[in-house]
């Protein structure tokens, strides 16, 4: 099941040349570029792992993506995100975020029906892959 | 009819880039004194980048030029400067995306410890990309005495995104001529990646006199009818001893003439006129050590 997170998810996955396309017009209008992976991608979990630290003084896509491509080689079964930090006064707020890869396979997420007093249902959801392995051998085959 | 479709659309120096182009060497050529062989240079590579657009218009092949540079010269001939200019003159060319300037020395780029490098470097190159990225005294990256040093790290990292990123970034190294020329002996690939090798040639005394009053101009000053022959003997003098570093020891001496001259006003102690703020006189420049030496000649 293809995780939706973010802008543009519902769309085919970005292209190199989009994301740098994305990424310099985020740039354009002053935003700090940061890169961040998970391979827990529940859709309450916002706090994904920094690749590094907010790019502030990268003022072009070009270096974005070196840092991108790096990630990539580092977490090829990870899900990857870019975010794009506002740091005006009032903002102070990531304001856009989009997956910009994303592993081979995934199993998506299974709905966890738990019966509770009155024989009321609570409802909640569960990922096949954090439920298989622990952090880090979730994705991909290197578990089998 | 026909041979007039068959040539070109328009001459290369009616484009409209063109004269913006033209206006930016003019400024160049108004603002940096001497310096022939590098205008020469930009010059070429501003008609290749203007030709390159009527090849592609033509639907001929036309590849980006590699643009990484080696500026070598003796101190103070305006080698970071130039460098310093570079950046805004490619951007406005449309070789750089940004055009920004990043400066660095080997501090900036090599680690303390192992591991400590590559992040270091890279972490250098993603700031410079979309524009210049000037590496002062590059040779002090290679340190020959020392095989562990990680410095060789850096420069293979280096090596690699100028290879792969050429058009994201330009590098331009710089340094002393017989040093640089002993690093690129020892790093053959970073010479073969370098397509420019430029050499900045010493300011003959004219030169330097022209520096020294586009100097003071900047800072309104300027020399009285005395002062300028003065200065032009000073030049003469100062160039035969040793340490001279050409632009950076006429900027050096102007401030210590400045110096004189505020002492000389401080001390006659009484209402200063515009004018007197602005001039320099020939006794502010004969003060000078250099002209010590050779008591005979100074006065």
């Amino acid at each position: 099941m293809r995780i939706t997170q973010g802008s543009f998810s519902f769309l085919p996955d970005l292209s190199d040349a989009q994301i740098a396309a994305q990424v310099e017009y985020a740039l354009g209008r002053g935003w700090a570029i940061g890169i961040e992976t998970t391979d827990d991608p529940h859709p309450r979990n916002t706090f994904w792992e920094m690749f590094g630290n907010p790019m502030f003084d990268v003022s072009d896509a070009a270096g974005v993506m070196l840092e991108l491509r790096q990630c990539r080689k580092t977490f090829p079964d990870h899900y990857i995100r870019l975010t794009a930090f506002d740091s005006t006064h009032g903002t102070e707020s990531v304001v856009l975020s989009f997956i910009v890869h994303r592993p081979a396979l995934e199993p998506g997420f299974r709905l966890v029906r738990t019966e509770v007093a009155g024989r009321s249902l609570q409802y909640s959801l569960e990922s096949y892959a954090v439920q298989r392995a622990p952090e880090g051998e979730r994705y991909g085959m290197r578990q089998e | 009819m026909d041979e007039d479709r068959d040539s070109l659309c328009q001459p290369p120096g009616e484009m409209p880039q063109a004269s913006a182009v033209r206006a930016l060497l003019d400024q160049l050529d108004a603002e940096l004194v001497g310096l022939a062989p590098v205008k020469g240079r930009l010059r070429d590579i501003a008609a290749l980048l203007l030709i390159d657009q009527l090849r592609a218009e033509q639907g001929l092949q036309s590849q980006p030029p590699s643009l990484h540079m080696c500026f070598t010269g003796n101190p103070g001939t305006g080698k970071t400067t130039v460098a310093l200019r570079m950046a805004e003159l490619l951007r406005q060319l449309g070789c750089v995306r940004k055009g920004h300037l990043v400066a660095v020395t080997r501090d900036d780029l090599v680690g303390q410890f192992i591991g400590h490098t590559a992040p270091k470097t890279r972490e250098v190159l993603k700031k410079a990309m979309g524009g210049v990225l000037f590496i002062d005294e590059a040779y002090y990256l290679y340190k020959p005495e020392n095989e562990r040093d990680y410095g060789q790290e850096s420069i293979e990292i280096l090596l690699q995104v100028m290879e792969n990123h050429r058009d994201d970034l330009v590098v331009i190294l710089a340094g002393y001529k017989d040093r640089m020329d002993g690093f690129f002996a020892s790093n053959p690939g970073m010479a073969s990646r370098i397509a420019h090798h430029i050499d900045f040639p010493d300011y003959g005394e004219a030169e330097l006199m022209r520096i020294a009053q586009l100097m003071l101009a900047r800072l309104n000053y300027r020399f009285d009818a005395g002062a300028e022959p003065a200065f032009a003997r000073y030049l003469s003098l100062r160039r035969q001893q040793p340490h001279f570093a050409n632009a950076r020891s006429i900027r050096n001496a102007l401030d210590r003439i400045r110096l004189r001259q505020a002492t000389r006003l401080f001390a006659a102690d009484r209402r200063l006129t515009r004018e007197q703020l602005c001039t320099l006189q020939a006794e502010d420049v004969f003060a000078s050590r250099v002209f010590a030496a050779t008591p005979a000649e100074a006065h």
